[in-house]
This record gives structure tokens, C-alpha cells and sequence, in this order.
């Protein structure tokens, strides 16, 4: 039996299990919203993954915790009404500069915990490189394996978890790094943690910083329980129950069913799942899928698993209304609008790669993603990216080039007998990538959503009629202040990509936000 | 279209004081801009309108500039964040409490508001200081604003009256004409109001970039009320050395809190100086240790247009003809923006002005400069 802990939300005792986070043990008890806007909307859980900082709530009088990144403690005080003064607030962790410092040194770093992560970390120690894996989520396992921390992962995350375990791979949790330099023997990564700095030293760096969803606004997805896609199936997996909810599954992509499947696993009842691409393309793709029957079988699974859920293609969210928080949507077919009744909504267009870091360190990027060659090499010295950040491809993509990338970096992969296997498995798994890109596209319609009063900067509460007169990001950022909190344009930057075709590039460190103190001690000791 | 009486080279906020005070006279007046409006030290600017002391002429200059933004304060629409935050020039020992008495001294004497602080009263001023600091002056007439926003609002209150703006690169400039990207635009005066690129149009301009970081916070609402200056940011500013830092805290409207400052001359590498930002954070930690625990979001650098004597170059620049010169501001850029326009108005219409221009005159004898 779990363990009960007993927090205090506005002061209001609620009593939660040990494990689950903030942003868990808030929603079972009823509480959508946790913070208010700078506007003063209240705001609910986005992402639930550290990227959108939207459930950002006071703990234990400090500031600015993501809700959806901590976990509960007994006794801890959360407050989502921030606000009062700055003279008792503390920063997030510490009282004062951290004298919790620690260097690390290390043949192979990599940052990242998911299958692309940990395949590479695996890969790397087995042939005796010393291998430190840097991981901001609190288990490895990445977003696809997303648990508890007390809890056992997945069956099918198992195997490599226990290769990782077994590798001699030193794993870090819970560690956000926030700057790369190139030093004269390698690379030097900065990180902070609640319990000090660390710096690593690395004669290589493997980067594998997965992906975020991509949010495209539209009326009322400012509403508390608009969450996204994967942002609603990852509250679920860190202990959010949807008991007795009407939950609607919408956007865009292959992860649309997963996530209904998880919403209905976590007790909601899944009214209708709306896919905004046509039939005919979700058609085309499913017969290209031929050569992969086992992905159209794991379509099907999810499919019949939700006789129940009626699936709609060609069909998207217009608008979200409710007072306070979400009470029904507004679709359309593009021909006819219809309303749903539900509490919670989940709404994502796919994902886009979390580039931040490569971009940093210099990494070339095309598009969206980094370009990589062969043996997932960077065009910077003694960098490899693998997984996510190289085009979103799916998980056997994703470990094949970490696997790949953790050779390489070993001086293994020229002479490895399992190069064509990977080369094939990687190939494979890029060739469905660009059909999916191409199924998946969103819809011109989707750019009309938004209205002159709609938010799409939610940090700072900016209206879509206030950024559209600007000619670039830059002058959107300057003029109008989009893109210039917390989440550091990662969810306004993509969706105002794909609105006005702004490239939103510039990437200084710290690349997330970092206690300033940090910035000192890494310095100091470097 | 008839050429303008005046063509002004950069839509900084000095560009775009010179256009609202030009304007205001009734000239016909067009704004250069490569991209928009503040996007160059304006949008990396701090936004601390403040008096200085270091020299008549500085006390000068920015006593009337202040006084003219001060006018201007109840116009200003919100996006601009004007806070009458006041500004406490912090002393950490009994050496710079002497210096604290001085500076009081002459700025009562120059009738500029100012009061001393002592430990105690700092202290209850600002409670997350650390213990220990001698004391503060406090200058409440000081204020705070957010510089690319009243850039835009300058302008945009010089196009009501007839201002137009044009998004071109100026690549030269010459007698009563810019040559740009696009062709040659011919005016009956040109304002080179480049800033830190001012030289690279106007040849033999004492200006060399200054490069300072700045960081932001999220929001901590009340974590200081004043901007925070260490007495010794005078050294950092003038110092002949090629780095320096001080401590300089602010408190922005929206609950923020930006962190500055440092100087450096690199030229225009405009990449992260990690351990200069480690310094000059470092050093606002020493004298508020809480700052360690406050969350950087964002950090960012900027150039100064520095001249070796401290003062901006403003008025003829009797080498060409036509040509009038509004930059060099060094980190006061924002606080003598208005100044500068209504200097640049009087050269232009040959008409004497509120307080001698003679000190920031281009063409004056400048001491060569120590980061020449």
C-alpha cells in the first residue's frame, strides 16, 4: 500500500500518496488550476513535462516550482495564488549561494534519459568508457516511460533499465544541465539540481533531449484542463486519476490514441478522439505502413480499445469555453461546428525536437532538428545527437541511433558488426518519419484559429493581436514581451513558427531557468 | 516625395527623441531603421533614468534630460513600465559613506533631491541587502523605464505629426545625403544616431562598443524597491581596465528583477561572457546574498557606444556638411535621449539651447582614448 502524505493546498489539507507530484495530487483534489497569470487567469497544468513552467506554484515559500516536476513531501505547504511579497520569497532550493558543489569527469556524458539516453549510456559503458547519464526527470526512462519514481516501470521499458542498471552507467536524476562550453579535452556541462551545482567534464557529450508537444492556440486553451496530449497522459502517469471525467482526445499524430488509452486507463470516459488530418492521408499512411505491419497492429490495439471512443478524422478544436475552467469544446469538420461537453480536454499537433541544448553548443540544425551523420555526429567535435532532437521518428528510431551514438562516442561504431542492423533499424524507422511528417502536417485552417484577443505567449499573457503587426520574433520579443518568460519561447516559439514562419533561434545560456547563484559556482569552479 | 528637412540615421531611443523633438518644430523628418524600432542597445538597455555626478557637464546633461522625461511620464503608455523606483547609491564602507556625503552635497547644492541613509535605514529600505553596508544616498527623483517600448511610443508620437519611418541598412553617410542599400536619400540635414555602429558610418567618431550583460529573474514581487547601485559603479564605468563589473539591481515593474552590470571591449562578439557574468553576479550576491537563490530566466548582451571622455557627441560634425551627430552615450542613453534631441533641434535651427551644448560637442578635444 502506497503511502498517505497529508499537503496543504492554499492551506487547505489534502491528502495525497507519497510519489505523486504536485500537479497529481493537486488535480485528485480537485484543483485545475495552479497559479494565476500575470493577467490574473488561472492557470492549469500545460505540458506536464518542465518544458511550459504553466504549473508553476509556491512551495514551502518558494517560488516557481513546476508543479508537474516535484513531488509531494508530508507537511509541504503548496500556494497557487503567488503573489505577496518578495522580502520572505527565497528562490527555488536555496536559501543562498550553494556551497554544494561537485566536478565530475567522465569519457562519455549524456544528457537525456529516454530510450535514445539510455541506449546510449548503455552502449558507451559496456565497452568500458566511464558514462554519466544527466537526466531532469526525476527515473530515466524519457516521456514514453514516464512513472512515479516509487514505482516499477513498464514492462517494456524493463529491458533497457535493467541494461542500463547492469552497464556500469553512473545515472543522475532530477538534474537540469543549462549550459555546454567547449573546453580544450572535451566538453564541459553545467547542471543544477536542489541539492547543489555539478559540473561534468566529458571527452564526449551525447545529446538526447527528446522532444516537446507542439501547441498550437486556439480561444480558451488558456483554460484550466486544456492540457496537452501528452501533457494529459503524463499527469496520469505521475498519479493523476481522471475518475469521473469527460475527457476529449484532439490535435494531431499517432500518439493521439496512446494518449486516449492512457486517459480511459486513468478512469475518464474518452468521448470522442478528433485527428485534424484528413482520412484520406490517415488512408495513404496506413497503407504505406505495409512494411511495418506490427505498427498498424499497435494502431489497431489502441483502436479497439476504445470501441467505445468515437474517432473522427479531418475534425478539430475551435474553441474551448468554460467559466474558470474548461466545460466544453467547439469542434468543426471545416464544414459543420458541434459542442462537446467535457473537463478535460487533451490537445497536442505532434511533437517538435528540444534543440536548446545542441543549438548551444553550436550543433548545425536544419529546420527544426539536428543534422547528424552517420555515426550521429554533430557537426561540432565530440558531440552526438541521437533520438528526437534528429526529426521525431518513434522509439525503435530513437534507441537504434542512441545505440549508434553510444558506439560512436566509444570509438566503437566503425568496427561494430551491428552497424547494418542499426543503419537498417534507423532507416527504417526515418522513412516512416517523413510519411508520418507528411500525414500529420497540420492544416492551414489550424492558423485561423486564434483570434485578436487570443494568448499565445502564456507566460506573459501576450495576445495574438498584439505579436501580428511585428515583423520578426525578435520584435514580437521586444515589442510585446512574447517569449520572454520562463519557458524561454519553447511553447509560443514553435507555434508562432508556424503562424508567421519566424525562426526563434537565439539561444544564450542559461538555457533553462537556473538559481543565479549556480551561474557564479560553476564558474567559480570550472 | 520631396526630400525631408532632416534624415535621422537609427531608430534607437536617441533616433527617436531627435525625431519627436525635430518634429515638434515643425520639420519634415524621416527615421532610418535596418529592422525596428530599439532593436540595438536600446533593447538591451536597462532603462535607469538617473542623475550623474561624475562631472558638470555629466550632472548636467542628464539633470535636464531627467527633468524632460519627468514631463513626459504621464504621457507614457503602460508597455513602457515607468516606475518612479528612485535610486540608492549604496555604500559599503566608511570610506564611500564619506564619498555618500559629497554626492549629497552636490546634488543639493544643484537643487536635485537626495537624502543620506544610514545602515539602519538602508537596511529597512531594503532588508534583502546584507547586513553591514554603510549606508546609502537616496535620489527619489530617479526612474525606471522599459526602453524599447518608449522608443516605439517616441516615434509614434513623432508620426502623428508627420514623421515617416523607412526600413533600410544605411551604409554611408555624406554631405546632406545617406547612402543606403536601396540608392542615395538626400535630406537638407542628416542625425547620425547610430549608436555603437555610428563610426562605421561617420569615419573618425571617437565611439567604440562596450559590451555589458545583463540577467533577468522571474517575477519577485517587493524583493527590492529601488534601483540598487554600488557607490563604486563610477569605477567600473571609467575604469581604463578592459573588464569590470557592479553591482546594479532593479527592480522592473512586472515583479522582475534585472541584474547588471559589466563592461568589456571586444568588439562586437556578441556571445556570453561566462565568467564576466559569473563576476558580475557574483558581485550582486556579495552585497544581496539572496540574489543567489532568485531564478535567472534569461541573459543577454549589449554595446555601449563608448568615448574615451564619458560624454556624448552631440551637434555639427563640421567634416560634412549637413551632418549632425546623437550618439556616444555610453550606458546613459536612455536617461539623455531627450537632452539629445532637443540639443540636436537647437543645432540644427541655429538656436542657442537650456544648457551649453559646448561639452558634448563632436568636434571638442577628446583625451585619446585608454581602450584605444
Amino acid at each position: 500500500m502506497p503511502e498517505t502524505v497529508r499537503v496543504l493546498i492554499d492551506g487547505r489539507a489534502v491528502d495525497a500518496e507519497s510519489g505523486v507530484t504536485i500537479a497529481a495530487a493537486a488535480i485528485n483534489a480537485g484543483e485545475r488550476a495552479l497559479r494565476t497569470s500575470i493577467r490574473g487567469e488561472r492557470r492549469g497544468v500545460l505540458c506536464a513535462m518542465g518544458i511550459c513552467f504553466e504549473c508553476r506554484v509556491t512551495v514551502d515559500g518558494h517560488p516557481h516550482r513546476r508543479a508537474c516536476m516535484d513531488l509531494v513531501r508530508d507537511g509541504m505547504s503548496v500556494e497557487t495564488r503567488a503573489g505577496g511579497t518578495g522580502l520572505a520569497m527565497r528562490g527555488p532550493g536555496r536559501e543562498t549561494r550553494s556551497a554544494r558543489l561537485e566536478t565530475v569527469s567522465c569519457d562519455v556524458a549524456v544528457v537525456g534519459g529516454g530510450p535514445a539516453g539510455v541506449a546510449a549510456a548503455c552502449r558507451a559503458a559496456e565497452v568500458g568508457r566511464r558514462t554519466l547519464l544527466l537526466d531532469e526527470n526525476l527515473a530515466a526512462g524519457g516521456q514514453i516511460y514516464r512513472r512515479r519514481p516509487d514505482r516499477e516501470p513498464p514492462p517494456k521499458a524493463r529491458p533497457w533499465l535493467q541494461r542500463l542498471a547492469r552497464s556500469g552507467a553512473a545515472v543522475r536524476n532530477g538534474i537540469c544541465v543549462f549550459d555546454a562550453v567547449r573546453e580544450k579535452d572535451g566538453w564541459r556541462l553545467s547542471a543544477s539540481t536542489d541539492a547543489g551545482d555539478l559540473i561534468v567534464r566529458a571527452r564526449a557529450v551525447i545529446l538526447a533531449t527528446g522532444a516537446r508537444e507542439l501547441f498550437l492556440p486556439f480561444p480558451g486553451w488558456t483554460l484550466p484542463g486544456v492540457y496537452g496530449a501528452g501533457g494529459a497522459q503524463a499527469l496520469w502517469k505521475t498519479g493523476a486519476s481522471m475518475r469521473g471525467r469527460r475527457a476529449l482526445v484532439a490535435g494531431s499524430g499517432p500518439l493521439l490514441l496512446p494518449v486516449a488509452s492512457s486517459l480511459s486507463r486513468a478512469g475518464a470516459r474518452v468521448v470522442l478522439i478528433a485527428e485534424q488530418a484528413p482520412l484520406a492521408a490517415l488512408t495513404r499512411f496506413a497503407g504505406s505502413l505495409a512494411s511495418s505491419p506490427g505498427k498498424l497492429l499497435e494502431a489497431l490495439r489502441y483502436r479497439a480499445a476504445f470501441a467505445g471512443a468515437p474517432y473522427r478524422s479531418g475534425t478539430w478544436v475551435k474553441e474551448a469555453r468554460g467559466d474558470g475552467g474548461l466545460e466544453r469544446l467547439v469542434l468543426t469538420d471545416g464544414a459543420a461546428e458541434f459542442e462537446v461537453r467535457c473537463d478535460v480536454a487533451a490537445v497536442g499537433y505532434g511533437l517538435v525536437p528540444n534543440v536548446e541544448l545542441p543549438r548551444l553548443a553550436g550543433c548545425a540544425i536544419e529546420g527544426d532538428r539536428v543534422t547528424a551523420d552517420a555515426s550521429q555526429r554533430s557537426s561540432v567535435p565530440d558531440v552526438f545527437c541521437a533520438g528526437e532532437i534528429c526529426g521525431v521518428a518513434g522509439l525503435e528510431t530513437a534507441i537504434a541511433e542512441g545505440e549508434i551514438a553510444g558506439l560512436a562516442a566509444a570509438d566503437r561504431w566503425e568496427e561494430s558488426s551491428e552497424a547494418p542492423r542499426l543503419t537498417r533499424a534507423r532507416a527504417r524507422g526515418r522513412r516512416r518519419a517523413a510519411r508520418m511528417d507528411a500525414t500529420f502536417a497540420p492544416r492551414e485552417e489550424l492558423r485561423a484559429l486564434s483570434r485578436a484577443d487570443t494568448i499565445v505567449c502564456r507566460c506573459e499573457d501576450v495576445p495574438l493581436g498584439r505579436i501580428a503587426s511585428c515583423g520578426s520574433a525578435r520584435e514580437a520579443k521586444l515589442s510585446t514581451r512574447a517569449g520572454m518568460g520562463p519557458c524561454q519561447g519553447r511553447v509560443c516559439g514553435p507555434a508562432l513558427r508556424f503562424l508567421f514562419g519566424w525562426d526563434w533561434d537565439t539561444v544564450r545560456p542559461p538555457i533553462k531557468p537556473t538559481p543565479l547563484g549556480s551561474l557564479v559556482s560553476v564558474e567559480e569552479l570550472a | 516625395m520631396a526630400s525631408p528637412d532632416v534624415l535621422i540615421v537609427g531608430a534607437g531611443i536617441v533616433g527617436a527623441a531627435c525625431a519627436d523633438a525635430l518634429s515638434a518644430e515643425g520639420l519634415r523628418v524621416e527615421v532610418l531603421e535596418t529592422a525596428f524600432p530599439g532593436g540595438g542597445a536600446t533593447g538591451a538597455a536597462m532603462g535607469h533614468l538617473v542623475v550623474m555626478d561624475d562631472s558638470e557637464a555629466q550632472f548636467a546633461l542628464t539633470e535636464y534630460s531627467r527633468r524632460l522625461w519627468t514631463a513626459l511620464v504621464g504621457h507614457l503608455p503602460a508597455s513602457c513600465e515607468d516606475e518612479a523606483a528612485g535610486t540608492l547609491w549604496v555604500a559599503a564602507d566608511a570610506d564611500e559613506m564619506e564619498h555618500v556625503g559629497r554626492k549629497a552635497r552636490f546634488y543639493g547644492e544643484r537643487g536635485v533631491e537626495a537624502d543620506v541613509l544610514s545602515e539602519a535605514e538602508l537596511l529597512e529600505a531594503e532588508p534583502n541587502l546584507r547586513p553591514g553596508l554603510a549606508g546609502a544616498l537616496r535620489v527619489p527623483g530617479d526612474r525606471v523605464l522599459y526602453p524599447p517600448a518608449a522608443a516605439r511610443w517616441l516615434l509614434e508620437r513623432s508620426a502623428a505629426r508627420g514623421v515617416s519611418r523607412r526600413a533600410v541598412e544605411a551604409i554611408a553617410i555624406g554631405p546632406r545625403y545617406v547612402e543606403t542599400r536601396t540608392g542615395r536619400l538626400s535630406a537638407g540635414a542628416v542625425v547620425n544616431a547610430a549608436g555603437a555602429a555610428a563610426p562605421l558610418l561617420t569615419p573618425g567618431l571617437p565611439i567604440a562598443p562596450r559590451k555589458g550583460h545583463l540577467v533577468i529573474t522571474d517575477r519577485y514581487p517587493g524583493f527590492c524597491r529601488h534601483q540598487l547601485v554600488e557607490l563604486g559603479y563610477l569605477k567600473s564605468a571609467h575604469s581604463p581596465t578592459p573588464e569590470s563589473v557592479a553591482f546594479n539591481l532593479q527592480p522592473r515593474s512586472t515583479g522582475q528583477m534585472l541584474l547588471g552590470s559589466s563592461r568589456e571591449f571586444v568588439g562586437f562578439d556578441a556571445s556570453i561572457n561566462r565568467r564576466l557574468l559569473a563576476r558580475m553576479v557574483g558581485r550582486a550576491i556579495e552585497f544581496a546574498p539572496a540574489v543567489a537563490g532568485l531564478s535567472a530566466i534569461r541573459a543577454w548582451v549589449g554595446f555601449r557606444p563608448a568615448t574615451p571622455d564619458n560624454l556624448p557627441l552631440i551637434g555639427r560634425w563640421e567634416e560634412t556638411p549637413g551632418l549632425f551627430v546623437a550618439a556616444g552615450h555610453e550606458g546613459l542613453g536612455i536617461t539623455l535621449a531627450p537632452a539629445t534631441g532637443r540639443l540636436i533641434a537647437d543645432a540644427i535651427l541655429g538656436r542657442a539651447s537650456a544648457i551649453d551644448p559646448s561639452p558634448y560637442a563632436p568636434t571638442r578635444r577628446i583625451p585619446r582614448a585608454a581602450h584605444a
